[in-house]
């Protein structure tokens, strides 16, 4: 008798963040039967964190935006590497993809005539994110799960799923449990669409939560699919430093965006020290300037505070090393010093960023309308993931779509604060669509039950070990130390070489790791089914960081500093050889047309 | 570049003069957390001693439990900054999210007891079976709005009608309000009475500016407002400082009055609904 029970859909979205619930409900217009299955609660996933906007060019703001300066301002961010297809469709599509949501329920800030209103933030020409204070991932995860339990929708809350099958090479089902009994779940699917988010456990400071162990990466990974431009990590520039206990929560980019400035422990604003070649057109050169941009002033130009994420994270890191950081070794971000030119500043900065005012008020005994913050870089993001088809966000494996921070290729080398929200909303909606349409063009496939039954006795084999090697969490603790020791913001190949030692002897101890108690609710085990993936995507980003010579958005070699322009030809793709090692090509990027290259001259 | 916003060095020397009271010195050293470890069959409360620094959250004493003395200790978060409403717990007794809740708050000379939300039935540990809630909301008539305002499909609101409803908007749903709501507590009228969540929920929907649906005669039937007798113990718990009783569930309650008890008022409201433009 098999120890799971058995579930038919005919797309299986895994994840409930803004890709995995917009895919759903794409699919389930489609009128296909549609299974969700996502780690936590319904509503929790890390889109809810989200909270400085939506990017997409509404042109409510200034009239002078539309798709081709979003299209050419994405592409700058991603250093030229970035899916060119996915950025232009991602551009045209963001206006229209925010209108609908707030056709289902959702409500944004409004302009003066009562439009949706928008906010400047780093990368971005014009003001471009469409938001709501500062929780703007709260309004869109709930717009949208309130929207998705009206669809015909069928969910599977607190259920991981452990490994994908294939038959042929197409995709055939999944296999998870349920973490309230620790019930294997088997279910059959002609699609499947990962919108897992990202990866940031495999380092010790990130603003990212616990479910964020690269699993669809790991998953997709070992199902066959390429992965591709995994050295692209973005370390947000703004972390909380203080206390000890919130090290890497997010301040958002909109502290920025409101007028907040970066200053040393000698009070200098030194992001005007290092302005890149290629922004230089587009930054102020007074701080005035800089401040009549973040107020509004359409000659102004932007503050250096708002260039690219990378590049602030790298300045930040450098006044640090050279002994300009502050007591608890960051930098200083002030916006109580718009008290200077606004007269209600306080009321001002708490009506547009009430959850930071709240955050550092309650987690720091900070307040922020009288008091700069200490913040540090904090792993984010990944812009690498599931190599996919621009159009239909189907992976190298038949069947198997991927969509949000799971999938690559929107972002290239570097993301744009506020593309990952509506990265979310366009690609998930496409995925879903596709994939809806992918079972009706192919027969059933079907699951070896014997891949079944070994899936089902891995997952349970920490229960029979003694963990000798040390529990899982302590596994866990040693990798997120090696990740971010030696492939962190500043990499260099020696460090790397001893990364992956390290990564061999950690996959060593991990299939020795045992846990106590039984399958009930039991966060040792989960943690120790978890190890594989944060393994295996740790091994991914160190290889391809070796293998990128040079240096590009949020990849920075101190041995290859500079950037080669040959490096803007290829993406590295990885795939799992035959003999089961990881595999590393160099993909040349396709072509671009003459009517996207045309747009970028245009708005150099 | 300049000197003039040079952060006020004395005023960051002074963060501990601008902290707000903390009955408590900022803990160092050990702390006893007793934690109630259990299932569906019951369960007991278990001491464990863990170290304690500056900045320490309940939250971050469990995790250290589960690292270094528990691993199979059970409890849900994922934001760890007060946002997505996972880590609801009792905390000495009191509705709280563990992330938010600094250890500063807390007398540590005795055990800090940690158990799980009360009016829940418990799962194991720290997580309860909260899935009443979602079930719940799936009975309430979704948002329907009325229908665009401008030839390109959008709508005209203004920012002070945004403000109207942003406050209920701000929930994170971590159903403590719903733990302490003595008519689902005590008296465990959950077939009845919707909770104090889903009456800001159809507060939230009841005054967006652009929703046309009327959920005033399931507020009185199939919703129980009625079982509400404005305690204000919702109100109390609520992280979000959302204003549930007063903001949310009184003037909701006048509607119903109005539509059931005043036909004249609701027939100008009707009218007045149509006027909208
Ligand atoms: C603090 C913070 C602030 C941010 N602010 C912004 C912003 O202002 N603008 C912006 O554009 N971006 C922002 N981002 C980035 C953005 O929020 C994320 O990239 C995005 O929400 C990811 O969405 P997603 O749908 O891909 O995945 P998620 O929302 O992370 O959802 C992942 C889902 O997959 C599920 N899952 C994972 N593994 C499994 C498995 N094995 N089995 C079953 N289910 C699984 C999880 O349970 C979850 O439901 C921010 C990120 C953070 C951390
Ligand atoms: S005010 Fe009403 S809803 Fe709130 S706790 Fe009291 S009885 Fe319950
Ligand atoms: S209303 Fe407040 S207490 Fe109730 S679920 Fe929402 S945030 Fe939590
Ligand atoms: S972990 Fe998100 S609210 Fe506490």
């Amino acid at each position: 008798m098999p120890d799971y029970q058995t579930f038919d859909h005919d797309v299986l979205v895994i994840g409930a963040g803004g890709a995995g619930l917009r895919a759903a409900v794409a699919a389930s217009a489609a009128g296909v039967k549609v299974g969700l299955v996502c780690k936590s609660l319904l509503g929790k996933a890390h889109t809810v964190m989200a909270e400085g906007g939506i990017a997409a060019s509404l042109a409510n703001v200034d009239s002078r935006d539309n798709w081709q300066v979003h299209f050419a301002d994405t592409m700058r961010g991603g250093q030229y590497i970035n899916n060119w297809r996915m950025a232009e469709l991602h551009a045209k599509e963001a206006p229209e993809r925010v209108r609908e949501l707030e056709a289902w329920g959702a409500l944004f800030d409004r302009t003066p005539d009562g439009r949706i209103l928008q906010r400047n933030f780093g990368g971005h020409k014009y003001p471009r994110l469409a938001h709501v204070g500062d929780r703007t991932g709260l309004e869109m995860i709930r717009t949208l799960q309130d929207h998705s339990i009206h669809q015909s929708i069928d969910v599977h809350m607190e259920c991981t799923v452990l490994r994908l099958f294939t038959d042929g090479g197409r995709i055939a089902g999944a296999l998870g449990y349920d973490r309230e009994r620790g019930r294997f779940r088997l279910y059959r699917s002609r699609a499947v669409i990962l919108a897992t988010g990202g990866v940031g456990r495999a380092y010790a400071i990130t603003s990212n939560s616990w479910e964020y162990t690269g699993d669809g990466h790991a998953l997709a990974y070992h199902a066959g699919a390429a992965l591709q431009d995994m050295e692209f990590v973005q370390f947000h520039p703004t972390g909380m430093i203080w206390p000890p206990s919130v090290r890497g929560i997010l301040v958002t980019e909109g502290v920025r965006g409101e007028g907040g400035v970066l200053l040393n422990n000698q009070g200098r604003r030194f992001m005007f020290d290092d302005i890149p070649e290629n922004y230089r057109a587009q930054t102020a050169d007074s701080e005035d300037e800089g401040w009549r941009y973040t107020q509004g002033d359409k000659n102004a130009r932007r503050p250096p505070e708002l260039l690219t994420r990378d590049h602030v994270a790298r300045c930040i890191r450098r006044e640090v090393a050279e002994g300009r950081g502050s007591p608890h070794g960051g930098v200083f971000l002030d916006i109580s010093w718009i008290r200077q030119r606004l007269p209600n500043a306080r009321e001002h900065i708490i009506r547009k960023l009430p959850s930071m005012y709240h955050q550092f008020k309650q987690l720091a005994d900070i307040d922020i309308t009288t008091t700069p913050m200490e913040v540090g870089p904090t792993t984010h993001y990944i812009m690498g993931g599931i190599r996919v088809d621009g159009d239909s966000q189907m992976s190298t494996v038949p069947g198997l779509f991927a969509a949000g921070e799971c999938a690559a290729g929107l972002h290239g080398a570097n993301r744009l604060g506020g593309n990952s929200l509506s990265d979310l909303l366009v690609f998930g909606k496409r995925a879903g669509e596709y994939a809806a349409r992918f079972p009706r063009e192919s027969g059933a496939a079907s699951i070896d039950p014997a891949q079944v039954e070994d899936a089902v006795r891995q997952a349970l084999a920490p229960f029979e070990r003694t963990g000798n090697g040390g529990g899982p969490y302590q596994v866990q603790h040693d990798l997120q130390q090696t990740m971010q020791e030696l492939v962190g913001i500043v990499r260099t190949a020696g460090e790397m070489e001893r990364a992956l030692d390290r990564l061999a002897q950690l996959k060593e101890r991990a299939v020795g790791v045992g846990v106590p108690g039984n399958r009930e609710y039991n966060p040792g085990w989960h943690t120790a089914l978890d190890l594989g993936n944060l393994l295996t995507v740790s091994e991914a980003i160190t290889r391809a960081a070796l293998e990128r010579r040079e240096s590009r958005g949020g990849h920075f070699r101190e041995d290859c500093p500079e950037k080669d322009p040959a490096g803007a030809r290829f993406n590295i793709v990885v795939r799992k050889g035959a003999d089961g090692r990881m595999q590393l090509t160099r993909e040349p990027i396709a072509e671009m047309p003459a009517e996207l290259r045309q747009v970028i001259e245009e708005q150099k | 570049m300049t000197d003039t916003l040079k952060p006020d060095l004395a005023e960051t020397g002074a963060v501990e003069e601008t902290e707000p009271p903390r009955p408590h010195a900022e803990p160092q050293g050990s702390a006893t957390f007793r934690v109630w470890r259990g299932d569906r069959s019951g369960g007991r409360f278990v001491d464990y001693r863990t170290a304690v620094s500056p900045g320490m959250v309940v939250l971050d004493a469990v995790h250290q439990i589960q690292a270094e003395q528990a691993n199979d200790l059970a409890v849900r978060w994922n934001c760890k900054a007060g946002k997505c409403g996972s880590c609801s717990a009792e905390v000495n007794g009191q509705p709280k999210l563990m992330c938010m809740t600094r250890l500063s708050e807390l007398p540590l000379d005795q055990p800090v007891t940690v158990e799980p939300m009360r009016s829940f039935p418990p799962i194991k540990d720290l997580v309860t079976d909260v899935s009443w809630n979602f079930r719940v909301k799936t009975r309430i008539a979704p948002f329907t709005p009325r229908p665009p305002d401008a030839p390109d499909g959008t709508w005209r609101i203004a920012q002070s009608d945004v403000d109207r409803v942003q406050e209920f908007r701000k929930c994170i749903e971590c159903f403590l309000c719903q733990d302490v709501c003595h008519v689902l507590r005590d008296h465990h009228l959950h077939e009845e009475f919707i909770g104090p969540r889903f009456l800001v929920y159809v507060a939230a929907l009841e005054m967006h500016p652009l929703d046309t649906g009327d959920r005033v005669e399931a507020l009185r039937r199939a919703h129980g407002i009625g079982y509400c007798n404005i305690t204000k113990c919702c109100t109390k718990v609520c992280p979000e400082h959302i204003t549930i009783t007063d903001n949310a569930i009184i003037p909701l309650k006048e509607r119903v009055v109005d539509q059931f008890f005043d036909p004249l008022g609701k027939l100008l409201k009707v009218f007045s609904r149509r006027e909208q433009p």
